[in-house]
């Protein structure tokens, strides 16, 4: 709610009267003008201190008791050379501008115009109803004039800063004041980020800031926008094109993160822990631990992307598994050649390695169990195969679900789906979080061994390397090369043992070396 | 016919506290369940009115004596004086007060004592409601600071909240029992419906009679045609008040007290919210100055957004990793309009009488749209217009007010007739309140309606606001955002309407609303004193604000 409860200045209805003239925009850019405001409000205020409100404050139909004047004189000559693109400079000609009624408020909308054009004004009169986010309130004026053109007609609303009408001093000007207008009205008014000269440095141009998310747009024809309530609130008050955000959600949808990002926001603070956790002690201890970097000059900050921050969220997380590793040997020979067999028919290599990781877990389950509080094993009911990949700005492990079930062409068919589904960003959650078993390869980039991190929930993960022409001895002794490749398997040892892993990988080279099973 | 027409629902003066958001078929349900429950507390029996409690043996002798007779002619004798169809907080209200008016009184009830209000309503949204408050106000670290304190990361636990709800509503529901139990009113199980003049059925085949039958079953969430609801992603407020999850993003369809309530909750609670409301305006049923300020408080500042003027045609539950899909229709040109994905719904459209089954084609009695129609007495009217003796329907199921409390006051009034003294029910004076954080309360006429009455009957109407900011209770709270309406005659000093929207509005009304049972004046209630510092005082500026032209006053001791 904001301000409202200290300022006791504003925001309720029709209490206040301000004038036409939004004295922060003049404030900006006439360091020459002087601004006077004279508050008849310090009366009321200091009524709200004493024991006991007297009834002044109680306003049944009298509102005069409480007709507070905002007043400002700044010089004409300054506050239209602002204008000069739209207007030419004309002393007579006023704008009315949409005032900023509360200290949030980033547009208005026009209630009603209590005038209409060709009406003749007078210093302190009514002119405009105006709508803030929190009350509507009155605007009078603090010129004569006649009100020779309304620019924003009732019911549209403005940003803060923007003409909603036209004063005319005398009634000469009124034709020329009503061509303006008509010329204003042609070319929308600017917002006020775009035209006044603002102190600090412009808000960074939205489009600009460093979104790898807005790379893979689907090309499939115009697209489905689905923005969640908040994201399309925080679109608006940062000026972001909400057309423009990636959705990051669930079912492709646009998060406030997603606009948070858009925007070059840092999400300042998690907004309410869900979990029962104690936040104290997690959000202590990263913050001591923090350690301070020198800082390079010219460095560039990139932040983040919502799944770049998911990736370092499950990593740092990782650290709290203690993890070991087991490496096993495997002859490729003939996987090699039901390969060369099986690729016309779409199959790929990812598939073939998912498929026997598969059956083998069927013959292991605890590789295929997960360890969620640290007294139990959770078996998992299915076996699905989350497969690592690199896409634009991050990583995402698409999951083979039922891989033991499914046959090599339909995991195949499956595999190509969901990549292409991660490519434009239409993966569904739990075609990406529902892995009990992870597999990543680096095989093709020519990687003979590496080592991954367990992410968390799950059991096990496979890091699979390239497969060379190896000088291997057979048990007699006989140096013979045949193609082999290393696989690395880290596993979480509160529930997985070293005999496991060793039993599972023996099973899960079994099957690759003798490969006919996987086609089965 | 006339008769018919004149107590049809959608006819009567109450229409206001309808929440509009239902489609055209809706019978307009009052939307939220609102509680009255008097004496819920454990009562020591009172000897004095006690009735000693019939025996199941010698019901049994009874039925026996009963059946054998004719079903069309009345019984001689009866079981008791009265039998009341239906425990919710109206039966329960109506059969304490039997009991006192020394009746032999006995209530039927086919699912749990308790009804709507206390099992899937007021009761348990009222537990879910303290928790949103709570959390709104840790939450909001403006308030806490201005008030010089410092919280770190609320956060709640879902399963404990809504063992909160369940355990209230259980509390509450023993409350009940026991209360009914310690006064001798015989609780008989099964579901009750009437067999003829005077006779009634329960659970399978169990007969008894009674002098007064009141029929007292209430209501169902209404869904409308097209929506599924699979009481997971696709629920009704029965499966809501249960908190089984907290979805991320949900919309809400209808806008009316169920549906703002639970916007209250939800957004409290971390969820996104989307209203789906069918007429062009957010909250329909409230004075629109209020509806205005309502919006201003509860929906702009908070992760609501809304579509109004459109139908949700077709709801389809979340399956298949698909998420849970909203067709949106115009309102007016029936064209389709937008399709929303998201989490889960809650459809909020009102509430359907539930008198199915009652055997009131027994007594050739017509539901209209499933309400029973009654005269202002409550006595219930049958299909050719004719009052039958000797039965009377209360609550939700007449659709005259749909509120718990009106219910219950309904129950007294035909207790009050029935024990021999006539009385009528003024349903303006009825308050309803809206829990949400800040509360909305009201009584009486909403200015376009008083306006319109003044026009037709030729008298002048004014109005008088006050504001919480104006009132140091509230600003000792930093809760100073709110505002209280008066919709008075300046010549009689009559009150037509209060509408307020600040903390503990819902607390607040009840000087009005009594001022307003009681008939007293607004010159009167102007020398009434009260307790400095506290937020009645809200009230006591906005009667002192009003200018009645009344000369002569009351004598009131001060």
């Amino acid at each position: 709610m904001g301000d409202v409860y200290s300022a006791p200045r504003c925001s309720y209805p029709r209490l206040l009267r301000l004038t036409l003239f939004p004295f922060l925009y003049l404030s900006h850019f006439s360091p020459k003008s002087t601004i006077y405001l004279s508050l008849s409000i310090s009366a009321m205020s200091s009524s709200l201190l004493q024991s006991r409100a007297p009834p002044a404050l109680s306003f049944s139909s009298s509102i005069s008791a409480a007709n507070t004047h905002w007043r400002f004189t700044s010089s004409p000559a300054v506050t239209f050379t602002r204008r000069t693109k739209n207007f030419t400079v004309h002393a007579k000609i006023r704008e009315i501008f949409m005032p900023a009624l509360s200290s949030t408020m980033t547009e208005g909308k026009i209630v009603s115009w209590i005038k209409s054009e060709g009406d003749v004004l007078s210093k302190g009169e009514s002119v405009v109803v105006v709508e803030s986010d929190k009350a509507d309130m009155d605007v009078e004026t603090f010129y004569d004039g006649i009100l020779a053109a309304i620019v924003v007609p009732e019911g549209e609303s403005a940003p803060v800063g923007a003409p909603i009408g036209l004063l005319a001093e005398t009634e000469a000007e009124i034709e020329e004041a009503k061509a303006k207008a008509a010329s204003a009205g042609s070319s929308v008014p600017p917002t006020p980020a775009a035209s006044a000269p603002s102190p600090p440095p412009p808000p960074a141009p939205v489009a600009a800031a460093p979104t790898p998310a807005a790379a893979p747009v689907a090309a499939d024809g115009p697209r489905k926008i689905v923005s969640t309530p908040f994201a399309k609130k925080l679109a608006k008050q940062h000026k972001v094109d909400i057309n423009k955000v990636v959705g990051t959600g669930p079912f492709g949808r646009i998060t406030p993160a997603d606009v948070e990002a858009a925007a070059g926001i840092k999400p300042e603070k998690v907004t309410a822990v869900p979990a029962t956790a104690a936040p104290p002690a997690a959000a202590a201890a990263p913050a001591k631990s923090a350690p301070t970097f020198t800082e390079i000059p010219g460095a560039t900050i990139v932040p983040f992307t919502t799944m770049q921050a998911a990736v370092s969220k499950n990593m740092i997380e990782s650290l709290s598994v203690p993890t070991f590793r087991v490496g096993y040997p495997i002859i490729t020979d003939a996987l090699d050649a039901l390969y060369e067999k099986v690729k016309p028919k779409g199959v790929t290599m990812t598939a073939l390695l998912a498929k026997a990781a598969a059956m083998a877990l069927v013959q292991h389950p605890v590789v295929n169990a997960s360890c969620k509080d640290g007294k139990s094993f959770t078996y998992n009911s299915s076996i699905n195969i989350a497969v690592a990949v690199a896409i634009n700005g991050g990583l995402i492990t698409p999951v083979l679900q039922d891989a033991d079930k499914l046959d090599l062409y339909l995991l195949s068919q499956k595999w190509k789906e969901l990549v292409e589904k991660a490519r434009s960003k239409q993966l569904q959650p739990h075609e990406y979080n529902s892995g009990t078993f992870t597999l990543s390869n680096l095989g093709m980039f020519g990687v003979d061994r590496f080592d991954a991190i367990l992410p968390p929930g799950q059991g096990a993960i496979m890091a699979v390397g390239a497969s060379k022409p190896t000088a291997v001895a057979d048990k007699n002794g006989y140096f013979s090369v045949k193609s082999q490749m290393l696989v690395n398997v880290t596993a979480d040892h509160r529930i997985v043992y070293g005999a496991d892993l060793a039993a599972f990988l023996k099973t899960f080279a079994k099957i690759l070396q003798e490969p006919d099973t996987l086609t089965l | 016919m006339h008769s018919l027409i004149s107590t049809s629902p959608i006819s009567t003066p109450y229409e206001p506290y309808t929440s509009l958001t239902a489609l055209p078929p809706s019978p307009a349900p009052f939307s939220l369940r609102f509680c009255g429950l008097k004496r819920e507390a454990l009562q020591l029996s009172q000897p004095k009115y006690r009735v000693l409690g019939v025996s199941s043996k010698r019901i049994g002798n009874y039925v026996t004596a009963a059946s054998s007779g004719s079903n069309g002619s009345p019984p001689k004798s009866f079981d008791y004086d009265l039998v009341i169809i239906g425990a919710g907080v109206g039966g329960h209200g109506a059969a304490l007060h039997a009991v006192e008016k020394g009746l032999k009184t006995a209530i039927i009830e086919g699912d749990v004592i308790g009804g709507t209000c206390v099992n899937r309503g007021c009761v348990p949204s009222k537990a879910l409601l303290a928790v949103s408050g709570r959390m709104r106000e840790l939450q909001d670290d403006h308030h806490m600071k201005a008030l010089g304190i410092q919280v770190s990361g609320a956060g709640y636990n879902r399963q404990a909240v809504a063992d909160h709800a369940s355990n209230l509503a259980s509390k509450i529901r023993n409350n009940l029992v026991n209360s009914l139990t310690a006064l001798g009113v015989d609780i008989l199980t099964g579901f009750g419906s009437i067999l003829g003049p005077q006779k009634v059925k329960y659970g399978k085949d169990n007969v008894i009679t009674a002098k007064d039958i009141i029929i007292a079953t209430g209501s169902v969430p209404f869904v409308p045609k097209g929506i599924e609801v699979d009481g997971k992603t696709v629920v009704t407020s029965d499966h809501a008040l249960k908190l089984e999850f907290v979805p991320d993003w949900i919309a809400i369809v209808g806008s009316g007290y169920i549906g703002l309530e639970f916007s209250d909750v939800y957004t409290a609670l971390g969820s996104e919210v989307t209203f789906i409301e069918a007429l062009d305006q957010l909250m329909p049923g409230f004075d629109p100055e209020i509806g205005k300020l309502a919006q201003r408080v509860l929906i702009n500042p908070r992760k609501i957004d809304y579509h109004t003027g459109v139908f949700a045609t077709k709801i389809t539950p979340a399956k298949n990793g698909k998420p849970v899909i909203i067709e949106l229709t115009d309102a007016k040109t029936k064209e389709r309009k937008e399709t929303l994905e998201v989490d889960a719904a809650l459809i909020a459209t009102g509430r359907a009488p539930f008198t199915k089954g009652l055997g009131l084609e027994n007594i050739n009695v017509e539901t209209q749209r499933g309400f029973v129609p009654v005269d202002e007495r409550m006595r219930v009217i049958d299909a050719n217009g004719n009052l039958v003796p000797h039965l009377y329907c209360i609550g939700d199921a007449n659709g005259k007010l749909m509120l718990a409390h009106a219910a219950s006051a309904q129950g007294i009034s035909v207790v009050e007739q029935v024990s021999g003294k006539d009385h009528v029910l003024n349903h303006l004076s009825v308050p309803a309140a809206c829990f949400t954080h800040p509360e909305i309360s009201m009584v009486g006429l909403t200015e376009p309606q008083a306006k319109e009455k003044a026009k037709k009957e030729k008298f002048k109407i004014s109005v008088a606001k006050t504001s919480f900011k104006a009132n140091t209770k509230a600003l000792a709270e930093n809760e100073g955002e709110g505002l209280a309406k008066l919709i008075y005659r300046p010549d009689t000093g009559e009150i037509l309407g209060v509408h307020i929207l600040g903390l503990h509005a819902a607390d607040l009304i009840h000087e009005a609303s009594n001022a307003m049972a009681l008939g007293t004046r607004i010159q009167d209630l102007k020398l009434a004193v009260h307790a400095h510092p506290t937020l009645s005082e809200v009230l006591d500026e906005l009667f002192k604000s009003a200018k009645v032209n009344v000369e002569e006053r009351k004598r009131v001791a001060v």
